[in-house]
């Protein structure tokens, strides 16, 4: 068989951290686990957590799966605090050293 | 967990086929298109990508971002492209295969317009999306065929003479309907239950199959990247982009529950700062008339 290259290395590979100016943080006592931001993050930054020690506005959403931000992809774009119909994430700025 | 608690906020599948770390700007709409394509289609499903923003998004070798077989073609042939692999899969007995090109517009409405149209008159099995982001926008910001009038663009530039683009978006899924083509939609970003759910009913039918997905673009429409699925959004009720499905000969136009104007539209997008009242007013005279000759179509085709 001839052996041709294949691209198959997964882009995980690239943390994309370095793009971000603006971190969102999520308020996880307002936050009602809707999914929302998971649904329009272009960047798949939002993972599922299925666990139920996160903090939650009442005990029926504490048993939901939580959106966590993953910040090693996370680009900071900002969709998913203008998304979010709780408002409850909020952009603040990276306070990253300027060497 | 129990698992219809489990899954209750779920609105669409899932399963990703499309990995993070990929090359896209900020806010990128073309992304959430191909992450949702993916999401209907599945795991056995071939994607074709034309010379695009979406050439580049995976990153370089060895990298790929989707976990699916991407293969890159040459500009204007994406079209011919489907139809070999298409071709090709049914020898190897893969029928069930999806086979899907996946081009910009100006891939789509300018360069690749024959290699499409070809591809459709031919009948074979595939989807062709097209990711409308209304420019050439992995170049810079180049004018296209599927850019709005009054968009300012690199070779649109406004300056004193006020060269925005002065002609009308030709909208390809229209031409797509002309063509009679058995299946064709149009969708976008904001609304990724009605997108999945049209590619869904597209797999359907065993012939070619159109969809023109708006794709917003901050970084070639000049708005803030947190926007782009509320400018998505505007867009549909503003009536610049219509979502319809055509299919067994029937149109069918969703209307938006909302609607705007197109002063509302225009005003969150630094593309079409420059424009005045008259120019929005002959943008909102060429919505309308366009969105009256679809409900004419779609009342024809009714058989009401
Ligand atoms: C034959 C040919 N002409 C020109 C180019 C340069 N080129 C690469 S991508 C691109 C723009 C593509 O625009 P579009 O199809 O709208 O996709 P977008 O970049 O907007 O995602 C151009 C002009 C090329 N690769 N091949
Ligand atoms: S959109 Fe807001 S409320 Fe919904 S899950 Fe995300 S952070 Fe929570
Ligand atoms: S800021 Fe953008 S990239 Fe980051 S998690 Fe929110 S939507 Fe995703
Ligand atoms: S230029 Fe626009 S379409 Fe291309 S990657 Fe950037 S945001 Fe996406
Ligand atoms: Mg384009």
């Amino acid at each position: 068989m001839m052996r041709v290259p294949l691209a198959d290395v997964s882009s995980r590979v690239n943390h994309t951290d370095s793009w971000r100016i603006l971190r969102p943080e999520i308020d996880y006592g307002k936050c009602i686990r809707c999914m929302i931001c998971w649904k329009f993050c272009p960047d798949n930054a939002i993972t599922v957590s299925e666990s139920e020690d996160i903090k939650s506005p009442n005990e029926r959403v504490a048993r939901l799966e939580a959106p966590v931000i993953d910040l090693d992809y996370c680009k900071g774009c900002g969709i998913c605090a203008n998304e979010c119909p709780e408002d409850c994430v909020e952009m603040v700025y990276e306070s990253r050293g300027v060497n | 967990m129990p698992e219809e608690v489990n899954d209750m906020p779920f609105s669409i599948p899932r399963e990703e086929f499309m990995e993070p770390g990929h090359t896209a700007c900020h806010g990128c709409g073309a992304t959430l298109a191909m992450r949702y394509v993916l999401k209907a289609l599945g795991k056995d499903t071939v994607v074709s990508v034309p010379a695009s923003c979406w050439a580049v998004i995976p990153g370089a070798m060895p990298n790929r971002t989707l976990n699916v077989p991407m293969v890159y073609t040459p500009f204007a042939a994406t079209g011919a492209s489907i139809t070999g692999l298409r071709v090709a899969m049914d020898i190897l007995g893969k029928e069930d295969c999806n086979v899907v090109g996946f081009a910009g517009d100006g891939g789509t409405a300018d360069i690749g317009l024959q290699s499409l149209s070809g591809a459709m008159e031919r009948g074979h099995n595939v989807f062709y999306i097209m990711y409308d982001n209304e420019g050439y926008m992995n170049t810079g910001v180049q004018r296209s065929g599927s850019t709005p009038y009054g968009a300012e663009t690199t070779t649109t530039p406004v300056r004193a003479e006020r060269n925005f683009k002065h002609q009308q978006k030709k909208v390809v899924a229209d031409l797509m309907m002309a063509q009679g083509v058995p299946y064709v939609a149009t969708a976008t970003v904001a609304y990724p239950e009605d997108l999945i759910r049209k590619i869904v009913n597209a797999k359907k039918i065993a012939g070619p199959k159109f969809i023109q997905i708006l794709s917003p673009c901050p970084t070639g429409w000049y708005f803030p990247t947190e926007k782009t699925i509320e400018i998505s959004r505007m867009a549909v009720q503003s009536g610049m982009f219509p979502l319809y499905e055509y299919s067994n000969g029937k149109l069918r136009v969703t209307k938006p529950s909302k609607t705007i104007s197109i002063r509302d539209y225009v005003s969150v997008q630094d593309r079409f700062m420059h424009l005045d009242e008259e120019d929005v007013s002959n943008l909102q005279s060429a919505v309308d008339q366009r969105m009256k000759n679809l409900l004419d179509r779609e009342r024809e085709t009714s058989g009401a």
